[in-house]
């Protein structure tokens, strides 16, 4: 929790509507999100119960797993779910654009779930799909490992900072309103958005708890409510399997017994999940209200890069992504977490004066207005030669709490291709407040006078902030074939075996 | 004296319970009170032995608790094999898991030297025999258990004594919590051929390459360092119980049991200490008038007839401790959330923090709006929120500056007003939350 989003926590608790904790949408939405709200039964290791699917609020597809232990039916499920979901995600990949780095897809798919416990699903229904083997005595459809690479996919650059190739909704809102409720009581969409979006005539608080209900509002899952599991959903489970039975003993007779149980089936778990499944139109709906944030273009390339390198890794190779990382493997991805957060925390605060207002109160940004600048200084370079280098210098009085030092880098929102230095920071005479002095070190062109419009005017009101993606490089990795001794030496070189396609079926 | 003491306790409790039958602490119940240990009313319910579930409904607060029948079921499925022909299973598991020393545990694994001791076998059930005689049984064993190898002497009479292995299954067990004795069921207790016991809890969430849902772990190893704690705590003898305890749980997506050790010193010493915080149930009931009664007035067929104001008013007099967690571990949260309504705390300890650790909503805003003056002890959390509030409304105008507008800001006079409006949650909505869940 940060200051800014207690206090809006506060703010929300007094009006009974939830306070904005950003100004703009801070994650890409598509125009045809593939939208997945799964369900699964209690007890079992991730075994899908049902699941509603589809691209278009008006277009969901029911998938409907009549006795969940059964793992023929699991993945006959995961079958119907690769029909459904392969063409739409292999759709984008024959649009591209040609870079100097290679292909880049015009366009993504995007994965939406309800809840980060839906990411969960996904992640751990991908690993149990992924080592199928499609010949052989447990032999899945060809679809179905297929879908396993790609889920896993997905989920691990859900867990990429930044990345919009698949997201949960409560996350989603949860970054861009503050209820007045903790943050446990939001892990619960129908609540959150009770907050965010009350029904007429209801404060916020009062529509949260409406939501609780499970019989009001069923749980946004993977997980049903344990009533509903007992009253209904036991009864029509032990139906479909009499029925079976029954057709077992009578083929012609016991068939159509079949199809009733599991249209019983059907209807009700449509109960449970049609609530959910409009929740997540609901809000990406509220979401894709708020103009999306200058930066998001540029996160989005980054996933369509990903989304395209990945389709040709699976043109070419496609085996499936190994169990646990190895050492090396570890490293470099959680390298790469901690920088995709660095950036997208200072991309957040940049394009976001709401973000950035966080900052300013842990006094690592502060916004002010330029009250002298010093526009054609030139100075030294600092490495001889007498050769002078366009160095301006501009102040800037700030009445923010600054906690940063002279030396420290800033840039400003309005001029993000411009990095400052703090030079001097004073108390002015007159107070009130702090003058800044920053020198400008780039964005400026390349002749010795600054090109015009590239330094702050006098009474130009700026947010600088030191909060700043910069690149800082971790210390190289050793190749994964010398991984030292600590940590367990080189890794077995990952091949698919016997073993996992033979992992146990029962 | 002592005895009279205990006497007046326990009359005061029974009489707090009125006619329902005691609900019995287990190690869940513990574990949840430990992690709240200045809760009051909790204290006072669990040592009383309340059914809070019952309560909580009674008084229009029911709280979503229950399990699935799917995971009952699995669960039951799952530790009958992994406890079928006398744990046969198990053994090979425990040996890999607990030897550290692989040429140890090969030629000692042998089932000739494993005594599989059934303690509830005998009794139809705890009930029918009492919990007193299954707790000698228990003790008795391991202490013989410690006195055999503490007699084997020497290595060289080790040796020649054979080294056996001990499988105690359906134990009982006793730990004193805020002065109130509470039995506690461990699944399986091994005591190993170095005459160090262990406690084995089977649990059906899956492991999957080697890893598990970290809730369920936490929550199990919390369990578990309940069991290893009133094992010690019998004993006497801290050395003889291991912090090493045994989780059992599915493999990957299968039925097949993998069994992991898992240290639980972390989890004691919290134990320890929390238990050791608790007051004394006594120091509570002295302070509550002698009228109280949470008995919720049976009538024939059992269904209560209290009315649920008399109830509410009875809780009142317990003071609660209510934060967000209380929502996952506690029947009673939903009401104690009710009160806690317009507190900071409700929104979760961090948030409360942030806010300067400031009482209540209303102050928060008060003090960031300047609309209140600080006492000495706010002055510096005042000036932070005063901060915050002008930064977050400067940041939310400039956004909307940028873009169109979103939500308005209420001017600080609205926000005052629709303040004094929230703090009674409009009755019509906690009743039909529990309206549907008497059936």
């Amino acid at each position: 929790m940060t200051a800014i989003s207690s206090y809006a926590r506060a703010l929300a608790v007094a009006t009974g509507t939830a306070a904005p904790t950003a100004t703009v949408r801070h994650a890409h939405l598509s125009a045809r999100p593939f939208v997945l709200v799964p369900l699964t039964l209690a007890g079992e290791a991730n075994a899908p119960l049902a699941a509603m699917v589809g691209t278009a609020w008006d277009e969901a597809t029911l998938l409907v797993v009549a006795q969940p232990r059964n793992r023929d039916l699991r993945f006959a499920f995961a079958d119907q779910l690769a029909q459904i979901m392969l063409p739409h995600v292999l759709g984008f990949a024959a649009a591209t654009e040609e870079l100097t780095s290679g292909p880049r897809s015009l366009d993504a798919p995007q994965l939406i779930v309800p809840n980060p416990a839906g990411v969960e699903f996904v992640r751990l229904f991908a690993r149990s799909t992924r080592f199928r083997s499609t010949e052989g005595e447990y032999a899945v459809a060809p679809n179905v490992p297929v879908l396993g690479r790609w889920l896993t996919f997905f989920a691990e650059r859900a867990e990429i900072p930044g990345s919009s190739l698949m997201l949960a909704v409560t996350d989603l809102l949860g970054l861009h309103w503050a209820t007045g409720q903790s943050a446990l009581e939001d892990a619960n969409l129908a609540a959150l958005l009770g907050w965010i979006d009350p029904p007429p005539g209801l404060r916020g608080a009062a529509a949260a708890r409406l939501a609780e209900d499970p019989r009001h509002c069923p749980p946004a899952g993977p997980t049903t409510d344990p009533g509903f599991d007992t009253e209904q959903l036991a009864p029509a489970i032990a139906a479909y399997d009499t029925a079976v039975a029954a057709a077992a003993a009578d083929p012609a007779a016991g068939s159509a017994g079949v199809a009733r149980a599991v249209t019983r089936l059907e209807n009700l778990l449509r109960t449970q999940l049609q609530p959910t499944w409009d929740l997540v139109w609901r809000a990406l709906d509220l979401l894709d209200g708020l103009p999306p944030g200058a930066s998001v273009p540029a996160r989005w390339e980054t996933d369509r890069a990903r989304y395209t390198g990945f389709h040709t890794y699976m043109v070419e190779e496609g085996l499936p992504q190994a169990r646990r990382d190895g050492a090396v493997t570890a490293a470099r991805r959680l390298n790469r977490i901690e920088q995709a957060q660095a950036a997208y925390d200072a991309d957040r605060a940049f394009d976001d004066p709401l973000v950035m207002a966080q900052h300013r109160v842990t006094g690592e940004a502060f916004s002010g207005t330029v009250v002298a600048v010093e526009r054609d200084r030139r100075i030294p370079n600092g490495r001889g030669k007498g050769r002078l280098v366009t160095r301006p210098l501009l102040t800037v009085r700030t009445e923010d709490p600054i906690r940063l030092t002279v030396g420290a880098k800033v840039v400003a929102s309005s001029r993000r291709r411009q990095e400052c230095v703090i030079e001097a920071i004073d108390i002015p005479p007159e107070g009130g407040g702090l003058l800044i002095t920053l020198e400008a070190r780039s964005g400026m062109g390349r002749s010795a006078v600054p090109a015009p419009g590239t330094v702050a005017e006098v009474g130009e009101s700026l947010c600088y902030s030191a909060v700043l993606a910069d690149g800082v490089r971790s210390a190289p990795m050793p190749d994964t074939a010398d991984t030292p001794w600590t940590h367990g030496g080189p890794p077995e070189p990952y091949e698919p075996t016997e073993k996992d396609t033979a992992e146990a079926w029962e | 004296m002592q005895n009279r003491t205990e006497d007046r306790t326990e009359q005061r409790l029974d009489r707090l319970r009125g006619r329902a039958p005691r609900r019995r602490h287990d190690a869940r119940t513990i574990a949840a009170l430990t992690r709240n240990p200045g809760c009051a009313r909790r204290a006072v319910l669990d040592a009383a032995g309340v059914d809070k579930e019952l309560l909580a409904r009674q008084i229009g607060f029911a709280a979503p608790f229950g399990q699935s029948p799917f995971a009952i079921v699995r669960g039951n499925v799952f530790e009958a094999r992994v406890t079928a022909d006398e744990c046969a299973a198990l053994l090979t598991l425990l040996a890999e898991c607990l030897d550290t020393d692989a040429e140890a545990g090969a030629d000692e694994a042998t089932s000739s030297d494993v005594i599989y001791l059934d303690l509830g076998a005998s009794g139809a059930g705890p009930d029918a025999e009492g919990p007193a005689r299954r707790l000698e049984r228990t003790e008795a064993v391991l202490r013989s258990e410690a006195a055999a190898r503490a007699g084997a002497g020497s290595r060289a009479e080790t040796r020649a004594e054979p080294r056996r292995t001990v499988l105690l299954a359906h134990p009982l067990l006793r730990l004193a919590v805020g002065g109130q004795d509470v039995y506690l069921e461990p699944d399986l207790l091994v005591i190993r051929p170095d005459g160090r016991a262990h406690v084995v809890e089977i649990k059906s969430f899956a492991v999957v390459d080697g890893q598990a849902d970290g809730e369920k772990v936490a929550a199990a190893a919390v369990q578990a360092a309940v069991y290893v704690l009133a094992l010690r705590r019998m004993l006497g003898t801290p050395a003889a119980v291991s912090h090493d305890v045994v989780l059992v749980c599915p493999k990957d997506f299968s039925n097949v049991p993998l069994a992991t050790r898992v240290d639980v010193r972390r989890q004691l010493l919290a134990l320890d200490h929390q238990l050791a915080r608790l007051t004394t149930v006594q120091t509570l009931l002295d302070a509550l008038p002698p009228e109280v009664t949470f008995d919720l007035a049976p009538a024939a067929d059992g269904a209560p007839t209290r009315p649920a104001g008399e109830l509410t008013d009875a809780l009142d007099q317990l003071p609660a401790r209510y934060a967000p967690d209380c929502l996952s571990v506690c029947e009673l949260a939903f009401r104690c959330r009710q009160e806690a309504a317009g507190r900071t705390a409700a929104l979760g300890a961090s948030v409360r923090e942030e806010l300067g650790g400031i009482d209540t909503v209303a102050e928060v805003l008060d003090l960031a709006g300047g609309a209140r003056t600080p006492t000495e002890s706010q002055a510096e959390a005042a000036a932070h929120l005063m901060i915050t509030a002008r930064m977050y409304a400067e940041g939310l105008s400039a956004g909307q500056a940028l873009a169109p507008p979103l939500a308005p800001l209420p001017a600080p006079a609205q926000l005052q007003a629709s303040l004094s409006a929230s703090h009674p949650v409009p009755a019509s909505a906690s009743a039909s939350v529990s309206g549907g869940e008497h059936g």
